[in-house]
């Protein structure tokens, strides 16, 4: 009960170490290097392939699967998601969902629209 | 700070989206990216998708100099977050700097612009192959016909503004640009005002006295969220 009341201080402190353990459990210099040559390579691989005069639909799913490649890398490994508590995982992740439920039907409300003759 | 990082994320979104929705309505009209952006600092010629991808490289650079900032912070090596942090500002800024840059030449365009031709049709001209119209088909028209076509064109647009611009017969093409680049480019800038505002409190041994480099680890999210967001730019804007 004591504890609770020593100084908001100290209370602070306890939970920056909290999270430097946490941090020290996945993420060194090592990772960190590994991560930018991941996204170096598929940011080359990405601008090379768009030369090559592949199917346009090809082209289309490759990018958008690459750019989510990133997307991971970039947050789970520099934003350190990956190592946070389950339930913020699930708070800032699953509203996504509405977002790509968006980009279904603005996508089909566009094509419509290209549709009509007016 | 992720809660925040939610809602921006939001907002880049409904752009990236309203822009692939706008783009499917007006698919048969809408320009390449790879026709449009071919500058290259000191290169006379095309080169595509390289200025972006330089940029691209400068600012996952930039994010990585972060995470080690970061990474210095937690064990408190305030001289190795302070060179780190200072590494992540000069990045910022050169990726701002080439925004610039690219804002320079889609507004500037060509030398000799695109031509609304009387029949209907929109051509493009390209300062590489003088004299030649080019269709957005791939077809061309050179000699005495195209200088026929451009002296009886209805108008003549060079550059690009809000309302119109030499890259095709919309002026959505410009304003997506200029808004979403814009509103990332502004979210760059804000990061590196905040970073250095960081850069100053580390150096003063703020962060010392509080035994806490936690400061570092919410800019660095924000940082690394403006990172993440141009990896989505590059690919819907530049790519596809």
């Amino acid at each position: 009960m004591s504890e609770d009341f020593v100084s908001p201080d100290i209370h602070h402190e306890r939970i920056s170490h909290k999270g430097q353990d946490k941090a020290h459990t996945g993420l060194n210099t090592k990772v960190i290097w590994k991560v930018f040559w991941i996204l170096l390579a598929v940011t080359i691989f990405e601008v090379a392939i768009s030369f090559t005069g592949l199917s346009k639909t090809l082209l289309l799913y490759t990018f958008i699967t690459l750019t989510i490649v990133k997307a991971y890398y970039i947050v789970f490994y520099f934003m350190h998601m990956k190592f946070e508590e389950t339930a913020l995982k699930f708070s800032i992740l699953l509203p996504f969902v509405l977002i790509i439920y968006l980009i279904f039907i603005a996508i089909y409300e566009g094509i419509a629209l290209g549709l009509v003759n007016y | 700070m992720w809660i925040f990082l939610l809602s921006d994320a939001f907002t880049f979104s409904s752009l990236l989206i309203m822009y692939g929705a706008l783009r499917h309505r007006w698919a048969d009209i809408w320009p390449f990216p790879g026709e449009v952006f071919t500058h290259f600092p000191f290169i006379h010629g095309h080169v595509p998708l390289a200025y972006v991808g330089l940029m691209t490289f400068i600012l996952i650079m930039s994010s990585v100099t972060m995470v080690l900032a970061v990474d210095a912070g937690h064990s408190f090596k305030r001289k190795k977050v302070q060179m780190w942090l200072g590494f992540t500002i000069i990045g910022g800024l050169m990726f701002v700097g080439s925004q610039a840059w690219e804002w320079y030449h889609f507004i500037k365009g060509s030398g000799e612009g695109a031509y609304y031709l009387s029949d209907g049709r929109f051509a493009r001209t390209d300062d590489l192959e003088p004299g030649a119209l080019l269709f957005h088909d791939g077809t061309r028209i050179e000699g005495a016909e195209a200088e026929h076509l451009k002296s009886t064109a209805l108008k003549n647009v060079k550059g690009a503004t809000l309302y119109e611009n030499e890259y095709g017969p919309t002026p959505l093409f410009g304003n997506f640009f200029f808004f979403i680049t814009g509103f990332h480019g502004f979210h760059v800038f804000s990061g590196v005002v905040i970073n250095f505002i960081v850069f100053v409190l580390v150096s003063k041994g703020a962060l010392d006295r509080k035994k806490d480099y936690e400061l570092v680890e919410k800019v660095g999210l924000y940082w690394h969220f403006v990172d993440l967001v141009w990896v989505f730019v590059f690919t819907f804007f530049y790519l596809v």
